[in-house]
C-alpha cells in the first residue's frame, strides 16, 4: 500500500498536531497525579488509573442517568475521585509510605485488579459513553484544518489546569510547603509543617485530577472496567519519560508522546502502535532519568 | 436445568444420598451440556446473550428431550484460551458431559478442538467466526457464522452498487484479517480498488489518526471490522471527524452494528450498510416472537450471538431426537449433518461436508424505527443459502 497522501500537506500536519496535542493534554491530566505521588512523594501507585476510571463512571452516571449537564458533572468527577483518594490514603496508603517499592507495587496492583472486578460487577463489562451536549460534537474548519470541538475543549481545560498547577506549586505557600515536605520531611516537620496532612492533600488532589481526566477521556479512549490496566502503561511512560521531579517534565513528555502517537499512526500506520514505545526507549537511552529527571534521585 | 457447577455437584450428592438404597442414580437419564462462555471480561456480552438464549429455548421447549433430562453446566473462560482448555477438560473428565458448546472467540474454540476429538464428543461453536475452526476436529459443528460469509457478500454488494474506491480499517487479529482478505478478494475481483489499508491494534485507544488518514484518502466508503465492543467508539469518532459529511459511507460485516450496542451509537450510524446473518428487525413472525420473548425475559434486545446460541441448543435437541436419546458423540455429529430448520434469522442448515452453517446473508441499512424510535439494521436484500466461502474455495 503506497502512501497516497501528500505527506507535506500543511493542513494534514496541522490537523494531526491538533489531535496530538489534545491527546497529550489528556494523558497529562490523568498522569500528573501519578507524577506527584511517584516523584514528589516517592510512592509507586499502580492503581492510579482506578481513580481515573472512578471519575469517568461518576460523570457517566450523573449525565446519562440523572440528567446532569456535562459541565456540571466534570467537577463532581474531580471531587468524587479526590474523596475516594483521601479515604484510601488515610486508611490504606498511609501505612505503605515507609515500605519498600515492591510492597507498594504489590499492594497497588492488587487494588487496581479489585477496582476492575468491582466496576465489572456493578456496571457490567461493556464500554460506556457519556452523552455529550450537541455543542461539543463534530468538527469545524479553520483554513482547512479540521478542529474537533471536543478536543478543543480538552486543550482549553487541560491548558488552564496546567498553568494553575504550576502557579500553585511555584508561587503559593502550600506549594513551598509541599516542596519542603518532599525534600526533607524531617526538617519540614521540625519547622511546623504538618507533613502527613500535606501529603494527604496532595494525594487527593492528584486523584481528583485523574478523575477529571478519566471523565474527559471517556469519549476518546473509551471507558470500561479494564481502563486502569489498559492505560497504566501510558501513564507510566509519561512519568518515566518526563522524569518525576517536576510537573513540567511529564507535561512535555505527554505532549511529545501524544503528538508522536498520533503522527505515527497517521504517517506509518503499520508501525503506529510501536511509535510511542520506540520514543520511550530512545529517550531513556539518551537520558535514563527522563527528560527532566534529577540525576541523583533519592 | 441451569445450574452452575458447584450447585449441580451439590444437587447430585443430595440426589445420590436421597436415592441411596432405593435405586442406583441413573446417569444415562440425563444429557449434560457443558457451556464454555466468556461471562466476564471484554467479551462478556457474547456469553450473556448465548446463555440467555439457551435459557429461553429450554423454557419454551421443556427440559426433557428424547426421554432425557437436559442439564446445562456453565463455565466462564473470560475468552482466554488456557481457561477454555481447563474448563473443557474438567467438563469432560469430571462432569462427563455429552456436549461442549459456546466459545466466544476463535482461540477458545481452537483450544477445545483436540479435546473434543479425543473424547469423541460434539463441540458446538456458537460464536467464534474464523473459517478454519470446523477443520480442526471432525466433532466441531458451528451454528454461528464465518467472517467469510458476510465479508465476501458485502464485497460483491459494494461493486454492484457503484462503490469503486474503498479504504479498509480492520482490527489486527485473525477474524479482522479474515474479514479484510475475503472482502478484498471479492471486491477487487469485481473491479473495485482498495485505496488505503489500515490495520489497527486490537487494544486501540484512539481511532482519530487512522480515521484522519481515511478521510484524506477520499474513498467512496470505508470497510470496517472491529470487535463488537469497539463499534460504538468507531462510529462516534467517524462522526466527530466529519467523515459522514464528507460523503464517506461505512460498510462491513455486521459486527460493527451489532444489535446489542446499535441503539446507543447515535444518529451518525444511520445509513451504515452491512452484510450479516441476523437483525432483530428481521421481518418473520418467528423472529418477532423470538425478540418479544427475549425482551420480556431479559429486558434487552437479542443480537446475532443470542440467535446462534438459540440455534445451537435447537441443533442439540434435534440431534438427540434423531438418535433416540443415544449420546454417542459420533452418532450425534452424524445426526447433526444436513439438519435444516427455520431459525429466527431465516432458513438455515448444517453443511454435511464441512459441518459449518449455511445461511442467508442479508444486506441491511441502519435506520431509526418509526414504532419504538430505536435504531435497527433494516434488511433490504438477501443472498440466499451462503456457504462458508473460506473453505469451498480450497
Amino acid at each position: 500500500m503506497s502512501i497516497r497522501i501528500d505527506p507535506v500537506s500543511m493542513t494534514s500536519i496541522l490537523t494531526n498536531l491538533f489531535d496530538g496535542v489534545a491527546y497529550g493534554m489528556l494523558l497529562f491530566v490523568i498522569a500528573c497525579g501519578l507524577a506527584v505521588t511517584l516523584g514528589l512523594m516517592n510512592f509507586v501507585n499502580l492503581a492510579h488509573g482506578a481513580f481515573a476510571m472512578a471519575g469517568g463512571y461518576v460523570c457517566m452516571l450523573l449525565v446519562n442517568q440523572h440528567g446532569w449537564p456535562f459541565f456540571a458533572a466534570l467537577p463532581l468527577a474531580f471531587v468524587s475521585s479526590a474523596v475516594i483518594g483521601i479515604v484510601l490514603e488515610r486508611t490504606l496508603y498511609r501505612h505503605l509510605y515507609a515500605r519498600s517499592h515492591l510492597d507498594q507495587v504489590l499492594f497497588t496492583i492488587g487494588l487496581a485488579f479489585m477496582s476492575v472486578a468491582a466496576v465489572d460487577y456493578i456496571q457490567g463489562s461493556s464500554r460506556v459513553f457519556i452523552n455529550l451536549p450537541a455543542a461539543l460534537q463534530g468538527q469545524f474548519d479553520v483554513f482547512g484544518v479540521g478542529i474537533g470541538r471536543y478536543r478543543l475543549m480538552i486543550i482549553v481545560i487541560c491548558g488552564l489546569l496546567t498553568i494553575g498547577l504550576q502557579m500553585v506549586l511555584a508561587k503559593t505557600r502550600f506549594g513551598s510547603r509541599l516542596r519542603a515536605a518532599v525534600d526533607d520531611p524531617r526538617a519540614a516537620s521540625g519547622l511546623g509543617i504538618n507533613v502527613p496532612q500535606v501529603f494527604a492533600f496532595t494525594f487527593a488532589f492528584g486523584c481528583g485530577l485523574a478523575g477529571l481526566g478519566g471523565a474527559l477521556s471517556a469519549e476518546i479512549l473509551g471507558l470500561d472496567p479494564y481502563f486502569p490496566l489498559k492505560f497504566m502503561i501510558y501513564f507510566l511512560i509519561v512519568v518515566t519519560v518526563g522524569g518525576s521531579s517536576s510537573i513540567t517534565g511529564p507535561f512535555l513528555a505527554s505532549l511529545l508522546l501524544g503528538i508522536g502517537d498520533v503522527a505515527g499512526k497517521y504517517y506509518v500506520p503499520k508501525m503506529g502502535p510501536f511509535v510511542i514505545y520506540t520514543m520511550m526507549i530512545v529517550i531513556l537511552i539518551w537520558r535514563p532519568n527522563g527528560l527532566f529527571g534529577r540525576t541523583a534521585a533519592r | 436445568m441451569f445450574e452452575h457447577k458447584t450447585f449441580s455437584r451439590a444437587a447430585a450428592i443430595a440426589a445420590i444420598a436421597g436415592l441411596a438404597g432405593l435405586s442406583p442414580a441413573r446417569a444415562e437419564d440425563t444429557v449434560k451440556i457443558g457451556l464454555i462462555l466468556p461471562m466476564t471480561g471484554g467479551q462478556a456480552s457474547t456469553g450473556k446473550q448465548i446463555e440467555n438464549a439457551i435459557k429461553l429455548y429450554i423454557q419454551q421447549n421443556g427440559e426433557t428431550v428424547a426421554g432425557k433430562k437436559v442439564e446445562i453446566i456453565v463455565k466462564d473462560d473470560a475468552a482466554i484460551p488456557d481457561k477454555t482448555k481447563t474448563a473443557a477438560q474438567e467438563l469432560i473428565v469430571n462432569d462427563k458431559v455429552n456436549f461442549i458448546a459456546g466459545f466466544g472467540v476463535t482461540p477458545a474454540a481452537l483450544a477445545a478442538a483436540p479435546l473434543a476429538t479425543q473424547a469423541k464428543i460434539p463441540e458446538i461453536v456458537m460464536a467464534a467466526g474464523t473459517s478454519i475452526i470446523t477443520e480442526r476436529s471432525p466433532y466441531i459443528v458451528r451454528t454461528s457464522f464465518t467472517l467469510a460469509q458476510s465479508s465476501t457478500i458485502i464485497g460483491d454488494w459494494a461493486v454492484q452498487n457503484g462503490i469503486k474506491k474503498v479504504a479498509t480499517l480492520t482490527s489486527d487479529y485473525a477474524p479482522g484479517n479474515d474479514a479484510l482478505n475475503f472482502f478484498k478478494q471479492n471486491f477487487t475481483a469485481g473491479g473495485g480498488e482498495v485505496v488505503e489499508e489500515v490495520k489497527v491494534p486490537l487494544q486501540n485507544p484512539d481511532f482519530a489518526p487512522f480515521l484522519q488518514r481515511m478521510k484524506d484518502a477520499k474513498p467512496d466508503a470505508i470497510f470496517v471490522f472491529v470487535p463488537a465492543g469497539q463499534g460504538g467508539n468507531f462510529m462516534k469518532q467517524y462522526a466527530e471527524r466529519g467523515l459522514d459529511k464528507a460523503g464517506i459511507k461505512v460498510i462491513g460485516p455486521g459486527d460493527v452494528t451489532d444489535d446489542d450496542l446499535l441503539n446507543n451509537m447515535g444518529d451518525a450510524v444511520i445509513g451504515t450498510v452491512t452484510a450479516h446473518l441476523y437483525s432483530a428487525a428481521h421481518p418473520s413472525q418467528m423472529n418477532k416472537d423470538f425478540v418479544a420473548a427475549y425482551k420480556k425475559a431479559f429486558n434487552s434486545r437479542p443480537g446475532f450471538m443470542a440467535v446462534s446460541g438459540y440455534d445451537g441448543i435447537h441443533l442439540i435437541y434435534e440431534a438427540l431426537k434423531k438418535t433416540g436419546g443415544d449420546t454417542d458423540g459420533t452418532k450425534l455429529v452424524e445426526a447433526m449433518k444436513g439438519q435444516k430448520w427455520e431459525s429466527p434469522r431465516g432458513p438455515i442448515s448444517i453443511d454435511p461436508e464441512t459441518r459449518d452453517i449455511v445461511q442467508n446473508i442479508y444486506i441491511r441499512r441502519v435506520a431509526r424505527s418509526k414504532s419504538d424510535g430505536e435504531l435497527y439494521n433494516v434488511e433490504f436484500q438477501v443472498f440466499e443459502a451462503v456457504k462458508d466461502l473460506g473453505k469451498t474455495k480450497k
